[in-house]
C-alpha cells in the first residue's frame, strides 16, 4: 500500500473536490443575488452542506417564494441523502459515536466515491477525501462567490457541469463488469429519464434506488449472481 | 429568514443522520452486500443521467452530453480519473464555446 495520499480513492476524491468546490462560487453569488446576506449564504454551505438542496433553497427565495416553500424544496431534495446514509452505514459501519460526524459529510459525491471502491479502507478514504475535501472547497468558494457576486460569471462556461457528469461516470464505469450490473445501470438510467419531468428534482434518484432494488430482487430470484 | 435557513439546515442534517440509524440486525443479513452493490450501480447511473440531462424538471440536451461522451471515450482508453474529469469539462466548455447550448 503506497502512501495514503496516492491511493485511487484519494486521487478521485481530490479531483472531485476541486471540480465540485468551484461550483460553490456559483452558489455563493446566487445566494446573495436572491437576497440572502453573506452570512446566511455561508451558513447554508456550512450547515446544510448538500448542493442540490442549497440551490433549491436560494432558487425559491430568489424567485420570490416564501421561506416555507424554500424549506420544502430543500428538504425534498435532501431525502436522497437518507438513502445514501443507509448505503454508507452498511458499507463503512461507523462507530456509534462517529455517526453524527459521518452524517454531515454524506452527499452525492462522498457516497459515490466511497461506493466506487471495493477495499474497505479505500471506501473509508474515498468517503472522507470527497466529503471533507468538498466541504473545504465548497465553503471557501461559497464565501468567495458571495463576496464577489456575479463578477466571475457562469461556471457552466468553464464546463464545470460537464466535469460533474464525467466524475460520476468515472465512478460508475469500473462497476459495469458483467451483464447484471449493466442491466441495472440501464434500467435505472431509463427510470431516471422517465421521472425527471414527472417528479420534483431529487426524487428520480430515490426512484432509481427503488428500481435498482427491484431489479436486484428479480435477478436474485432467477438465481443469477449479481 | 434566519429561521428558515436554520430549519432547512436542521432538516437536511436529520435526513442524513436517519440513514445511519438502521439496526445492526438488518445490516448483518447475508443479502446486504449484493443489494448494496446493486444500489451503488443504480444510484451512480441515476446521478450520471441527472447531471447530464436534467435542468430542474426539464430534460435538456446540451453540451454536457459532449462532456459525458468524451469522458466515456477517456474511460475506454483507461485514462486516469483526473484526466476523465478534465476531458469532461473541456468537451463541455468546447461545445459551449462553439455556440451549442
Amino acid at each position: 500500500m503506497p502512501h495514503p495520499r496516492l491511493t485511487p480513492a484519494v486521487r478521485s476524491g481530490v479531483s472531485i473536490a476541486i471540480a465540485v468546490g468551484l461550483y460553490g462560487a456559483a452558489f455563493g453569488a446566487l445566494g446573495v443575488e436572491a437576497g440572502l446576506t453573506v452570512a446566511q449564504t455561508c451558513a447554508l454551505s456550512l450547515l446544510m452542506f448538500t448542493g442540490g438542496s442549497q440551490f433549491a433553497f436560494v432558487g425559491v427565495i430568489g424567485g420570490g417564494g416564501t421561506g416555507l416553500s424554500a424549506f420544502a424544496a430543500a428538504t425534498l431534495l435532501g431525502l436522497r441523502n437518507g438513502v445514501y446514509a443507509m448505503q454508507l452505514e452498511a458499507m463503512l459501519r461507523p462507530a456509534a459515536g462517529r455517526k453524527a460526524l459521518h452524517a454531515q459529510f454524506t452527499i452525492d459525491e462522498s457516497m459515490a466515491n466511497a461506493s466506487a471502491q471495493t477495499d474497505p479502507d479505500e471506501q473509508r478514504r474515498g468517503f472522507w477525501t470527497a466529503g471533507l475535501g468538498i466541504y473545504l472547497t465548497w465553503n471557501l468558494f461559497t464565501l468567495i462567490g458571495a463576496l464577489a457576486g456575479n463578477a466571475m460569471g457562469d461556471p457552466a462556461r468553464w464546463g464545470l457541469d460537464g466535469a460533474a457528469c464525467a466524475a460520476f461516470l468515472g465512478l460508475l464505469w469500473p462497476r459495469l463488469k458483467g451483464r447484471d450490473p449493466i442491466a441495472i445501470a440501464v434500467v435505472c438510467a431509463v427510470a431516471t429519464v422517465l421521472f425527471i419531468p414527472l417528479a420534483p428534482p431529487g426524487l428520480p434518484i430515490i426512484i432509481a434506488a427503488v428500481v435498482a432494488a427491484g431489479a436486484w430482487a428479480v435477478l436474485q430470484r432467477r438465481g443469477v449472481p449479481t | 429568514m434566519w429561521g428558515w435557513v436554520l430549519a432547512s439546515c436542521l432538516a437536511a442534517y436529520a435526513l442524513k443522520v436517519s440513514g445511519y440509524l438502521l439496526p445492526k440486525s438488518v445490516l448483518d443479513r447475508p443479502f446486504v452486500p449484493s443489494l448494496a452493490a446493486a444500489l451503488t450501480v443504480g444510484l451512480l447511473s441515476s446521478l450520471v443521467v441527472t447531471n447530464t440531462v436534467a435542468s430542474g424538471q426539464a430534460l435538456v440536451l446540451d453540451s454536457r452530453l459532449l462532456g459525458v461522451g468524451a469522458a466515456a471515450a477517456a474511460l475506454k482508453f483507461e485514462l486516469p480519473y483526473i484526466v476523465v474529469v478534465l476531458v469532461g469539462a473541456l468537451a463541455t466548455a468546447a461545445g459551449r464555446w462553439a455556440g451549442l447550448p
